[in-house]
């Protein structure tokens, strides 16, 4: 006969929503490089995610099938002859997050592919690494992501960051049905055959995304990241259902049609912590004392250590991510397969939408690997990333209170994030209007010598990335009626963001059901690892 | 340049912002150069003897410095300085050019602005390198001449420090340029008066105390030392 805490154990283990009970166990949050425990009220819905899909035992042999059985076109090898000219395109160290451990899946894919590219007589191979308006990796991010052996045959002359600032380095294809220029780097343009490497972490990457973002420019990147797109888009994980994708797709589109474009999509499971932090993508009811051990002491040790030296200490932990899909091929059929893959592994099901969602602020976010989750990173987390991860209706009510955990420390890096800097502290105590700073602002950044110095020699990002990443919460801004702020050190970075702000995450619930009712239905995103919901209701 | 379009300026300081050269660089090739063996050794002399002197000078009155280093020039014809400076330009200054100053340079060409070089330095000594820069215009120290022969005094007020910042704001004035969207780079904390007097300051490659600043008001920090 069973015994009733195995039955527990096994409901708990096949559905992703547990409510609360008087006698469940806290919940883990995430507040920065903080850890929380946290008492929640009867009733709450906790979304936890899918457990880690099984990676591809052989990645190797799945990178090569896919090269050999490419979707909508031929096969690689037969695209290739001697004496072509060819550019490969990667992905930047945005994604995965953490970055995954060695070998990052970016390094398997290029060593198969330039090993192909060599026996095909290709030689004038040229791998451009697509940071769009990022920052700059520096020389030990680039050698960590594609091998030392790589790195070091290829790098700088061969292997380099593509320059969204070079007027020589662009060259602009067409002009898309919706005025929408497209620009992109020459020597891709110029290429007979371009090859793009990806890793899709989350739905809203690849497809045509990769080159209609990686590769332009400023004026390329601001074709559909306006506040105007992101309004219409719910959410842009969902991409038929995001006007930025659509506007992306158009110009991507236009780019298949005027250059040959070979897409090598990958997607990875969530296995985001193991070992000493494996107990983050544990349940909180299925911790054993071990579990408890490696919690508490890890708590202590982060309430203990400096603010730098925490940060440093998790950037460092590399994530234990398995490759769960390789396609290749044509634009669109290639990202239709990885999609499949990566809503199998993210999206959760739900019927309901709560009046106060609750989620931690971790310490990164796709624009701080190895720098500081800054306030206006903190809002793209709680109003961008996280409010977004959804199919159909939001996880929250239109007018619903969302709240976070994260201290909302005034910092900022400035060798990384300088223009963030002016854009808080100068433009947000004038205005949050989107359409305002766009209009008003948007262009004096994007164009400031310094800034543009900054991030064609430095490790900046453009100077008007803090506009996109203002706007990148915007349809979260439209949808929620109140964000508060739990455990900031301090009243001004909550205010100059719009938030309220609380002292504990009680207080917060209370401040909420002050507006919703006693009864308001609360819900808790359990990150991590990711986890999106669906409701199609 | 942008023709009368443009409504903000660019200024730059010279000296190690843009070149990794300073005034007394400038001085000893001009020591160096002083047409017969006798001369040149006298000069080299007088301003090897001199450094001490300068650099205590410099410590304590930035401006005091700089009167005292151009009573060097006393004595030199304008003809002959005019043609030194060339060769400075070619010998010194063109090699010393740190690599990312002319991407710098584009940047702000690019984004609108009108260049000019606001430097300590003697205006004839910085024309060539303004030429090869492509800037649009220089605001520098002029040398007091009397007949063709410089009399060792610059022509008020010595360019430097303070007055670097109003020179700036007056030219700012007369070219109807708007001094709140007007750039300044400097790579010292000297400059900080011309830095503070614009919408957006920056520094380049900046000392010390200079960085310090520039992190505390939460100026852009760049560096032109490479390209």
């Amino acid at each position: 006969m069973r015994n009733p805490p195995r039955l527990s154990r096994l409901y708990e283990a096949t559905e992703q929503v547990i409510t609360i009970e008087k006698d469940s166990p806290p919940r883990i949050l995430f507040s920065g490089e903080d850890l929380l425990l946290e008492d929640l009220p009867v009733g709450t819905r906790v979304v936890y995610p899918r457990p880690p899909v099984e990676g591809l035992p052989n990645v190797k042999s799945a990178v090569r099938w896919a090269l050999n059985h490419p979707e909508g076109c031929e096969p690689l090898h037969a695209k290739l002859r001697p004496g072509m000219k060819v550019t490969i395109a990667v992905d930047d160290i945005s994604l995965p997050l953490p970055p995954m451990r060695t070998p990052d899946v970016r390094q398997t894919v290029l060593e198969i592919l330039l090993e192909l590219l060599a026996d095909s007589g290709v030689d004038d191979v040229h791998i451009v690494i697509a940071i769009a308006l990022h920052r700059r990796m520096t020389e030990p991010e680039v050698r960590r992501m594609v091998g030392r052996r790589i790195f070091e045959a290829w790098w700088p002359d061969r292997l380099y960051h593509h320059d969204a600032e070079d007027p020589e380095g662009l060259v602009q294809l067409g002009t898309t049905e919706h005025g929408e220029k497209v620009v992109l780097n020459r020597r891709a343009a110029e290429s007979d055959l371009i090859i793009y490497v990806n890793l899709n972490l989350v739905p809203m990457d690849g497809g045509h995304k990769s080159m209609a973002t990686g590769l332009t420019s400023y004026q390329g990147v601001k074709a559909n990241h306006t506040p105007a797109a992101i309004r219409k888009s719910w959410s842009y994980m969902d991409p038929p259902r995001s006007e930025l994708h659509r506007s992306v797709d158009r110009v991507g589109r236009l780019i298949d049609r005027e250059l040959d474009v070979f897409h090598v999509e990958t997607t990875i499971n969530n296995r985001m912590f193991d070992g000493p932090l494996d107990f983050l993508v544990k349940r909180e009811e299925d911790f054993v004392e071990a579990d408890r051990l490696k919690f508490e002491g890890m708590r202590a040790l982060l309430k203990r250590l400096p603010r730098a030296a925490k940060r440093r200490m998790l950037h460092a932990v590399p994530a234990a991510y398995d490759v769960i899909a390789v396609h290749a091929g044509r634009t669109e059929p290639t990202h239709k397969r990885i999609l499949e893959a990566s809503y199998a592994q993210y999206l959760v099901d739900v019927d309901f939408q709560a009046d106060v969602l609750v989620y931690g602020i971790p310490y990164i976010s796709p624009y701080n690997v190895n720098s500081i989750l800054n306030p206006l990173l903190v809002q793209v987390m709680a109003c961008g990333y996280f409010f977004n991860f959804y199919r159909g209706k939001p996880l929250v009510k239109k007018g619903g209170t969302l709240i976070v955990t994260h201290h909302c420390s005034d910092e900022f890096d400035p060798d990384q994030h300088p223009s963030y800097i002016e854009f808080f502290h100068r433009l947000l105590p004038e205005t949050r209007d989107s359409a305002l700073l766009e209009q008003k602002y948007e262009r004096e950044f994007a164009e400031n010598p310094s800034y543009v110095h900054m991030y064609r020699t430095g490790h900046a990002y453009h100077g008007a990335h803090p506009f996109f990443m203002w706007y990148w919460g915007e349809n979260g801004r439209q949808h929620l009626g109140r964000v508060i702020a739990v455990g900031s050190d301090n009243e001004h970075v909550p205010r100059l963001l719009g938030w309220d702000s609380a002292k504990t995450l009680s207080e917060a619930i209370d401040m909420a059901r002050s507006v919703h009712g006693r009864g308001a239905e609360i819900a808790l995103l359990h990150h991590p690892p990711i986890v999106m919901t669906q409701n199609l209701g | 340049m942008a023709g009368g379009e443009a409504c903000k300026g660019a200024f730059f300081d010279v000296d190690g912002t843009l070149v990794r050269t300073n005034l007394v660089h400038a001085f000893g090739f001009y020591a160096m150069n002083q047409g017969s063996i006798l001369g040149t050794a006298w000069q080299t002399l007088r301003t090897v003897a001199s450094i001490p002197l300068f650099w205590a000078t410099d410590k304590v009155n930035r401006k005091l410095f700089n009167e005292l280093f151009y009573r060097y020039y006393q004595g030199q014809t304008e003809d002959r300085l005019v043609v030194l400076a060339e060769e400075l330009f070619q010998e010194v200054l063109r090699p010393a050019i740190y690599p990312g100053t002319p991407r710098l340079l584009d940047e702000a060409r690019r984004a609108g602005c009108r260049l000019v070089l606001c430097t300590g330095a003697l205006d004839l000594t910085m024309r060539p390198l303004a030429r090869h820069l492509g800037v649009d215009d220089l605001i520098a120290n002029r040398m007091h001449f009397v007949d063709g022969v410089a009399t060792g005094r610059v022509v008020p007020p010595i360019i430097e420090g303070a007055h670097k910042a109003l020179a700036i704001r007056d030219y700012c004035l007369r070219q109807g340029l708007a001094l709140e969207q007007s750039h300044a780079f400097s790579d010292s904390f000297s400059d900080y008066p011309m830095l503070a007097v614009v919408g957006h300051p920056t520094a380049v490659n900046p000392d010390l105390r200079l960085r310090g600043v520039a992190r505390a008001y939460e100026w852009p920090v760049v560096s032109t030392l490479e390209g």
